[in-house]
């Protein structure tokens, strides 16, 4: 390993610095700068002005929005790490090498179809003369309203969230020690309680990781809230986009933007904290 | 698995029951993607069940839409270029990684790699305010520059790997030889890394076809075809969704099953290649 700085060293390590910096650190420094702007008269103007940090957190709709959009995005992730862990453990556990490897390759499918798509396939599902009703309709039940839900908006976030977080999971299973499993059972601690005793502290980590990227991805989403939860109640996501598309209030935006950031900023801290919590490497 | 195989806590019906459970979670998220299918070629004009007749109107009325075209000649535009700029940055990040200690690169890698976990809203948001600042939003351009914020880590990731599998003295043994480092670059890393080179290309190439949020913020009216595609959405609902969507599906599927080929099926063989080219 050579320390020095050399034309051959830089010409492969700088490239993506320098592209890093222009294209993503300088834009989200940028929206610090730009909460502090003035509109006026629909135009934007640089300023030193609190103006819109006190706008925006002197509106009751902003913060029903901060507490819809927490209070669903962490039902979101709580809902798709229990939904996922059967799924995971079994994986893990229950399949044959190929069959494992096949279930992976069948889990990163979705991330190469467009979650847009899916989206609008799920109103297919869920509308009021959709495909679930109509199936209802047969056995007399119905039709329900689903569409325009909280319920169809968590659908949406699972169906952004459930293939990764399964697959944060099972790279945590698979990586547990099999003797300590194996020593479980040797001492009598039944299947449950081996999960529970066992597993689930071992994998700890990779399960929190899951849950916070679950997070992440549910608080950042806009399309479901949207187009499965009919924009009611509004998420912080949808106030960005109506901020931004209608009119030049960007300097609201990026007001949300940040409050959004240093959340997510706090969530991943205390995440990371508790998934490292008693492990002294 | 083997080891719990004659094991006392083992009850079949439970393993049965957590397969089922296996199936169930890849119903729920194969069902969207096999309706969208199924409905793209549907006649019905608000598709639900019953089935109406076979039909490809949806596709006709895509294929007769000029902006549709428009789109998808933005979308290639951008996924191509996008491919080979991120794919060239991943690289060379990752080849810094591989063989560089200095200080900060904790900060260079966290550089490297966290741009796709910051949402999607707020990054399109940034990209759009900063971009006008600098005269540069609203066309193609913007959309190919913030891309390739999002796709270089995953280049970077994918390149990385491959590197990790091999030996650190190849280089060097290279430079022993009496070769500059561009020529073990050229003939040591290049050719070992070439399957996750040409994979990555395609993998950030399928994630920009795919991303619709941050292009429909900066992309003004140069839209990409997943742009068009929320804009169908917004507007009345509309089947053709579903046939643009089976069409971006086939064309992504393609392009990671070709990357998939390229990593896994040559990685075996390269090994011995390599070593005998030593």
């Amino acid at each position: 390993m050579r320390r020095s700085l050399t034309l051959y060293g830089l010409t492969f390590s700088l490239p993506l610095l320098i592209w890093q910096l222009l294209f993503f650190v300088f834009p989200l420094v940028f929206l610090v700068a730009l909460s502090f702007w003035t509109v006026k008269n629909f135009r934007m103007q640089a300023d030193l002005d609190t103006v819109n940090w006190a706008t925006m957190y002197g509106r009751s709709v902003f913060w029903q929005a901060y507490g819809t959009t927490l209070a669903m995005a962490s039902a979101a992730s709580v809902l798709v790490s229990i939904l996922a862990f059967p799924c995971s453990y079994a994986i893990a556990f229950k399949l044959s090498e190929t069959a494992r490897r096949w279930a992976i390759f069948l889990m990163v499918i979705p991330f190469f179809t467009s979650y847009l798509v899916r989206v609008y396939s799920w109103q297919i599902f869920l509308s009021d003369a959709g495909i679930i009703n109509v199936m209802l309709g047969w056995i007399g039940l119905g039709p329900f309203g689903l569409l325009n839900t909280v319920g169809a908006t968590i659908v949406g976030y699972l169906t952004l969230t459930y293939p990764l977080v399964v697959l944060l999971q099972l790279f945590s299973l698979v990586f547990i020690d099999r003797t300590l499993i194996e020593a479980a059972h040797n001492l009598r601690c039944g299947r449950l309680r081996t999960v529970f005793a066992v597993i689930i502290p071992s994998a700890r980590v990779g399960l929190v990781i899951a849950a916070l990227f679950a997070f992440i991805l549910s608080f950042g989403d806009f399309v479901s809230p949207i187009y499965l939860g009919g924009g009611d109640p509004t998420t912080l996501s949808i106030l960005i986009t109506d901020t931004t598309k209608s009119g030049q209030q960007w300097p609201r935006a990026a007001v949300i933007a940040l409050t959004m950031i240093a959340t997510l900023l706090f969530v991943a801290f205390v995440a990371v904290r508790f998934a490292y919590k008693g492990r002294s490497k | 698995m083997s080891d719990s195989s004659a094991n006392m806590n083992r009850s079949r019906l439970v393993d049965l029951s957590l397969k089922i459970y296996i199936i169930l979670g890849f119903a729920f998220v194969f069902a969207p993607i096999a309706a969208s299918f199924v409905f793209s070629f549907n006649s019905d004009r608000f598709p639900s069940i019953p089935l109406g007749h076979f039909s490809l109107e949806w596709y006709e009325a895509v294929a007769s839409d000029p902006f549709a075209w428009q789109g998808l000649r933005n979308t290639l535009f951008v996924g191509v270029i996008v491919g080979i700029v991120s794919t060239g940055l991943g690289f060379g990040a990752a080849y810094t990684d591989f063989r560089y200690r200095f200080f900060g690169k904790q900060i260079y890698l966290a550089l490297a790699l966290l741009p796709p976990t910051i949402p999607v809203v707020i990054l399109g948001l940034a990209m759009l305010a900063y971009l006008s600042r600098i005269n540069l939003s609203g066309n193609s351009l913007s959309v190919i520059i913030a891309h390739v914020v999002i796709c270089a880590p995953f280049a970077m990731a994918i390149i990385r790997l491959r590197l990790s599998q091999m030996d650190p003295d190849l280089e060097a043994a290279a430079w022993n030889l009496g070769a500059s480092e561009w020529a073990a670059m050229r003939h040591v890393i290049i050719p070992f890394t070439k399957p996750a080179i040409l994979g990555a290309l395609f993998i950030t190439m399928a994630v920009s076809f795919d991303e619709f949020a941050i292009a429909w913020f900066v992309s003004g009216l140069n839209e990409t075809l997943p742009v068009k595609v929320l804009g169908f959405l917004q507007g009345q609902v509309s089947p053709r969704i579903n046939a643009i969507g089976t069409f971006v599906f086939v064309t992504s599927m393609t392009l990671v099953i070709l990357a998939q080929i390229l990593l896994t099926g040559r990685s075996a063989k390269v090994r011995p290649v390599a070593d005998e080219q030593e």
